[in-house]
Order: structure tokens, then sequence, then C-alpha cells
């Protein structure tokens, strides 16, 4: 059977005069349809690198990735990136930043109301209607990042990619924007590629987690399962043995990974 | 000596704080709201604030020319004499007795009709030409050597030529003013496309956007603070240029109004002529200034 997203073998070396430097060596990735997939390492080994790869803002070396058997090497809205840092044209109010994403894709398959009902509809997702009219500046963070999601959403998008999606945020407003977004994922079923670097958000969300090895050179160090069942309840976890085992691993990777490094 | 100060400030210090804990006071706010009679009194000595200071300084300056240029053999008219001597100029800005014999606001008219066509020229073409150099690394390094060097090239010295390949003033002073006030448009609006930044270049790939909906939708709002500090620098330009390209080429306007008033002697004329040259200008510059908040507004916020 065809994978839904596969990631074959990509390599990745960045050339800068005569100096390469090798960023990722051999990853190969199944992801399942609807599946919520975390990939998590230590900052610069290259798993930012590795979701432009997949979005296709950055061409792979070797190896490319397949999206239902279809070899995707440019980027698209099949493929709706949230950003770090959510990339909101702040020229555009809240509303125009959606309506952009969803006039450009679905142009010629909803009418004029169609695309103001899909609009209203992705915002209300994200709880953001009341700021329609507001420009990025002049709204928190926090709803930056929902505004980001919403326009990712409205592409309606094969796979959902998040680049460090809750990074910039205070540890408040990211345990808030997290129960969203598992609730979305629960309400809509969505395919999703996420890059971490917070163990408990990688085990609250994921239904796998895959585990980086540091850089030069990085590749899949181990894929863990997160068996929990969904819906999921963020204090429930807090003593579930489940949970706790999983956090555990991914610590203890992580934690030789990085002791690695200083013996080297 | 430092001993008991401190114990003295503690002892001092203390209770009042139990004081606070033990018995909590509720203080009545006083009400936020403002009357329309505060309101035009705090808008009326804002105004004041910012209109007196000028006002005092030109009184000041006029009292000291005025004093100065009082004395008899001065070379130079005082503020009295100017006042007399231009009269009929100040109060008639619109007689027109044929030839180049106009009032100033035909001189400055025809001086503002030559700068818009050359500068609206110069802004479509230098956010056409800076996109190209920002956009594209070879038009980059085959554009910008040329680009340095003639931009510092004055404005004057291409009026010679320009005026050998139109055979007309008119033309010939328009060129002028294209050719100075194109180089800061083209060198900022490069810029501003070069600064771009990357996020809103993936937003784009990723939305799939054709290049005419990248240039309209991300790289005209996101350069526009670049652009307009480009024509803000063009349209001063361009007013400097045209007062001297006038005074060559003749005809009317009021770079050769004032030439023509030097020629007659005239100087009470032509301090007239500069002040509007300066009002006008300073116009110029905040039209351009208050289009560009219009249209950057939210875009330089993040």
């Amino acid at each position: 059977m065809i994978p839904y997203c596969k990631i074959d073998h990509v390599a990745k070396t960045f050339k800068r005069g005569n100096i390469e430097s090798n960023v990722l060596k051999d990853i190969t990735l199944d992801v399942a349809e609807g599946e919520y997939v975390s990939i998590i390492g230590h900052s610069g080994c290259g798993k930012s690198t590795l979701l432009n790869i997949v979005a296709g803002l950055v061409p792979a070396t070797e190896g490319g990735v397949l999206l239902e058997g279809r070899f995707v090497d440019e980027p698209g809205p099949d493929r709706a990136v949230v950003f770090q840092n959510h990339s909101l044209l702040p020229w555009l109010t809240v509303y125009d930043n959606v309506r952009l994403a969803v006039d450009k894709v679905f142009s010629g398959s909803k009418s004029r109301a169609e695309r103001h009902e899909w609009t209203m509809h992705n915002l209300g997702l994200v709880q953001m209607t009341h700021a329609k009219d507001k420009r990025p500046a002049e709204i928190s963070g926090g709803m930056k990042q929902r505004v980001g999601i919403a326009r990712a959403l409205a592409m309606e998008p094969k796979v959902l990619l998040l680049d460090e999606p809750f990074g910039a945020l205070d540890a408040l407003t990211r345990a808030h924007l997290q129960d969203s977004v598992m609730a979305l994922h629960q309400k809509l079923g969505n395919t999703v590629m996420m890059i971490t670097h917070d163990v408990d958000e990688a085990v609250l969300l994921s239904d796998r987690i895959v585990m980086m090895t540091n850089g030069p050179s990085a590749h899949i160090g181990e894929i863990l399962d997160v068996p929990l069942p969904r819906p999921r309840k963020r204090l429930e976890l807090a003593g579930n043995a489940t949970y706790l085992k999983c956090r555990q691993r991914v610590l203890e990777f992580l934690y030789e990974r990085h002791r690695f490094v200083e013996a080297a | 000596m430092n001993i008991p100060l401190k114990s003295e400030v503690m002892a001092a210090a203390s209770p009042p704080i139990q004081a606070v804990a033990s018995e909590p006071v509720v203080v009545v706010l006083p009400s936020k709201r403002l009357g329309l009679k505060t309101k035009l009194i705090d808008a009326g000595t804002a105004t004041v604030a910012r209109v007196v200071p000028p006002l005092i300084v030109i009184a000041v300056v006029m009292a000291v020319w005025e004093l100065i240029c009082r004395q008899a053999g001065s070379t130079l008219p005082p503020p009295s004499k100017l006042l007399r001597d231009t009269r009929e100029l100040i109060f008639d800005p619109f007689f027109d007795r044929g030839g180049i014999d106009k009032g100033l606001f035909w001189h400055l008219s025809a001086s503002l009709q030559r700068v818009a066509m050359g500068y609206a020229m110069a802004a479509v073409a230098g956010v056409a030409l800076g996109t190209l150099v920002g956009q594209s690394m070879w038009a980059m390094r085959g554009l910008d050597p040329i680009f340095q060097v003639l931009r510092t090239v004055p404005p004057l010295a291409w009026l010679p030529l320009s005026l050998a390949a139109f055979r007309q003033g008119q033309p010939a002073a328009i060129f002028v003013i294209f050719i100075t006030a194109i180089w800061p448009i083209i060198i900022n609006t490069a810029v501003g496309i070069r600064n771009i930044p990357q996020d809103y270049r993936n937003v784009a790939a990723v939305l799939r956007l054709n290049p005419f909906e990248f240039f309209v939708k991300i790289m005209v709002p996101s350069a526009a603070p670049y652009i307009f500090t480009g024509l803000r620098i063009g349209i001063g330009l361009s007013w400097l240029a045209i007062v001297a390209a006038e005074m060559l080429i003749g005809g009317v306007g009021i770079g050769f109004f004032i030439w023509d008033a030097w020629n007659s002697s005239h100087i009470s004329e032509i301090i007239l002529a500069l002040i509007y040259v300066g009002l006008v200008g300073f116009v110029l510059d905040r039209m351009v200034a208050g289009v560009a908040s219009i249209v950057t507004r939210g875009t330089a916020a993040n």
C-alpha cells in the first residue's frame, strides 16, 4: 500500500563556496492519513530544514517527498505551513490574511460568497472572528498564531506543517493553543507534521514522535509511538503512567544525545 | 554612623507597612471623564505650543534683518521695503500681461507642471527599475555600478545634453527633473525589495502567487516604506533642480522669474520668490509624506 505521505531517503547538503555541510542524511518516514507526527531534536539538528523540504521551500539534495504517491518538489497549498513567527502580512487585516489564501486556493471552485463563508468558518475554528478587522500588529502573539493556523487550515491541506508553532509564545498561551490544535485535529482529522523542541508538547499532541540525532548529518534516531487514547486531557495525563513513560523515553534520548555532543 | 542610621530607617519604615496590611483603605479615584471644555483647552494649549515658538523666531529674525538692512548703503532690502516693493506680486498672483510678465501663481504653476511630469515618469520608471535590481541578482550586478556613477552627476550637467537631444526647453527641463529624481527612487526601491522578509516570500510560495500577484500583494506593500523614502527624496531633488534648470531655459517658471528679477535688479522680488519656493517645496514634501503614511499604514509595524 502507498503511504499517505512519504519522506523517501532525503538528504540535504548546503554548499557555500567550497565548504559543504551535510545537514540531513537518509531520512525516511511514512506518515499515515490523519496522523499527528512530531519531529523533535536539539536546535540546529536540521528539523526545520526537513519541514521546509516537505513544504517544498527548500529542495532536497537527495531523495524526495511523495504525497499520495505523487512526487512533490515545490511549495503548494496542499502542504500548508504554520510558520514559527506567524508570517502574517502586516498590511492586511486578519480577515484579509485568511481571505488571500482562500481566494488563491478556491478561486475556481468557490463563489465569492462561499469564499467569504469559508474564511469566516476558518476564523471561527480558531475563535478569531471577533478580531477579523484588526491588523496583526493590534493582536497578541497567541492570536497571530491562531490566525496563522486558520490561514493554513483554510487551504484544506493534505498535510498541515507546523514549524515550532508555539515556540514564541508564553507558557499559558502555549498550553491554550496546544489544546486548540488538539481539538482541531480531533474535529477535522488533519494529517499533521509538527516540529518542536518541547518534550511535553510532543507527547501531549502526537501519535508518533520522531527523534532526530544531532547534526551534522542528522538522521532519525528513534521513533516512539504514543499509545494514549484521544481526546487527551492535559490535567489527567499529568499522572498517567504511559504519558510519563513516553516523556521519559524522549528525555532520555535527547539527554543521551546531548551528552554525546559534549563528549565530542 | 551607618548602623544606627539603618536601624532608624527600618524602625521608621516598618510600622506603616503593618498599618497598611491590617487596614485596607478604599481610595476613590477621580473620574477620568473630561468635559468638552477641558478638551478644547487641551487642544488649544497644544496648538499654541506648536505655533508660538516659530512665530517668535520669525519675529526675531525679521527684527534683526530690518535693523541690519535699514542702514544706508545696505545691499539687500529690509522686510519693510520688501513688502512695499512686492505688494502687487503678493496680493495679485493671478495677473497675466502676456509673455513672461505674469503673476507668481503662473510661474509656480508652470514649474509645478514640469516637476509633476518629470517626477511622475521618474516614480514609475524608478519603482520598475528598482524592483528589477532588487529582485534579480544579475540585474543588480549589471545595473548597479552604472546607477552608482550616474547618480552622482549633478542635475544641471544633464541640461546641455538634454537640450541637444530635445531641441526645446520644456522637454529638456522635464528630462532634468526625471533624471534627478529617479536615482533615489531606484536605489530605495531596490533596498526595499531586497529586504522583503523571507517569511513573506515563503507565504507567497505556499500560496503559489504568480509574479503579478506577488508584485502587487507582497512586494509593493512590503517595500512601500522604502519606496516612499525614495519618493520623498526624489520630490525634494526635483524641486531643487527645476529652479536651476529654469534659470537656464527661460520662459515661464519660478526659476526664470528669479533670474529675470536679478537681471532687473528687483532684489525684493527674488526674496519673495525664494520664500514661495521654500513653501512650495515644503508642501510637496508634506504631500508625499502624507500619501506615504496612508499607504504604509500597518506595514512598518509588525
